[in-house]
């Protein structure tokens, strides 16, 4: 119950804290926008349908077991490497893609290479991509997000094997 | 205040009266032609491996987490139209608009950080920034700020699957991220889009 409760707590809690400023500039304004939220609502839903259908879909012809060999024993920089391919290609939720990640931790896989895989999964997992982001942002900014954002996990990774381990 | 042109008396009415700039509003584009051709394809390779059986096993669990996630959404879009609405856009452009430099970087990491929710609120809210004047650089910043420095993943999953010594050490090593990321994509941006595009933001 706890989190995902807390998570709906804070969530409406902020609408209604945003409502409540918008109602006192006035009804006008709080009614549109109560219009233009709910019509993107409206627009996004299919979108959102697509995604967290068809990602089911995707997920389930990338068995897990790929990704985990992406992570596999490769150290130094072409392991880092396929720990950002793998973060990407990561199916599901936060719960498997953090699980892999302590496999690998826990199966003797480098630091810095988990570091690459989790910072690799937050900014690209596919399935967020899809689902989430590309519904509701402009497509060109996801895009352009997505490339400049390509360096970090490497940077995560190098600034890793500089500071040790935690 | 001073700044505007005389054409411009109210500006909260001229943001009513053209439509938001950075707002998703094509319900088909490239992206979702792309993206259900990958899941007929999936949908396919999946039914020729477990049958209809297993078609419909993924979607009667899909349609269940799609209704479980839809409230959700609804609050997320009623926060992006909120803000974007309570927002004064002459601010948000100053603040986090192409000329805001490191400062307006680190609101937007600040604010990706501090934002509640998941993605569902994450992505309607940077939405919202871009349709009132934040720039790419800063909304790259909160984006990346959320996923990688944001409490609520790291509080809910990451902690108690990954052990909280090493969360934090990993939110340690991305704190610089954000930042880094923002200004990248400032400095592409402009070589990308030079000036004529910058404004009008979207096709």
């Amino acid at each position: 119950m706890s989190a995902a409760l807390l998570i709906d707590i804070l969530l409406w809690g902020s609408v209604l804290g945003v409502g409540l400023i918008a109602f006192r500039r006035g009804p006008p304004v709080f009614k549109a926008s109560l219009r233009e939220g709910s019509m993107d609502f409206i627009n996004i839903v299919p979108r959102i349908a697509l995604g967290v259908i068809g990602s089911g879909y995707i997920a389930a012809i990338i068995p897990q077991e790929v990704i985990t060999g992406w992570l596999g024993p490769d150290s130094g920089w072409l392991g880092v490497a396929s720990a950002v391919v793998a973060g990407a290609a990561t199916p599901g939720g936060p719960v498997i893609g953090f699980s892999i990640g302590t496999v690998a931790l826990k199966s003797g896989g480098g630091v810095p290479q988990v570091v690459a895989y989790v910072v690799a999964w937050a900014l690209f997992a596919f399935q967020r991509v899809i689902l989430w982001e590309i519904p509701f942002m402009p497509a060109r900014f996801v895009w352009f997000r997505c490339a400049v954002s390509v360096p970090f996990p490497f940077v995560a990774a190098a600034i890793a094997m500089v500071i040790g381990k935690p | 205040m001073s700044d505007l042109p005389p054409k411009a008396p109210a500006p909260a009415e001229d943001a009513e009266s053209e439509p938001r700039p950075g707002r998703v509003r094509k319900p088909i584009g490239w992206s979702t032609i792309i993206i259900a051709a990958l899941v007929a394809v999936s949908a396919t390779l999946v039914w020729r491996r477990d049958g209809s059986a297993g078609v419909l096993d993924i979607l009667t669990h899909d349609l269940s987490l799609f209704g479980g996630i839809l409230p959700r959404v609804l609050a997320g879009c009623l926060l992006g139209a909120f803000i974007s609405e309570i927002l004064p856009h002459e601010k948000v452009s100053r603040s986090l608009g192409p000329k805001s430099g490191l400062m307006g970087l680190l609101i937007g990491t600040a604010f990706g950080a501090i934002l509640p929710g998941g993605p569902f609120t994450a992505y309607p809210v940077a939405s919202a920034l871009l349709a009132v004047g934040a720039d790419f650089g800063a909304t790259i910043a909160m984006v990346v700020s959320w996923t990688l420095i944001g409490y609520g993943r790291a509080v809910a999953w990451e902690i108690p699957i990954m052990g909280t010594d090493f969360t934090l050490w990993r939110i340690a090593i991305s704190l610089p991220l954000p930042v880094l990321a923002g200004a990248l994509g400032r400095f592409v941006y402009v070589r990308l889009y030079p000036k004529p595009l910058a404004k009008g933001d979207e096709s």
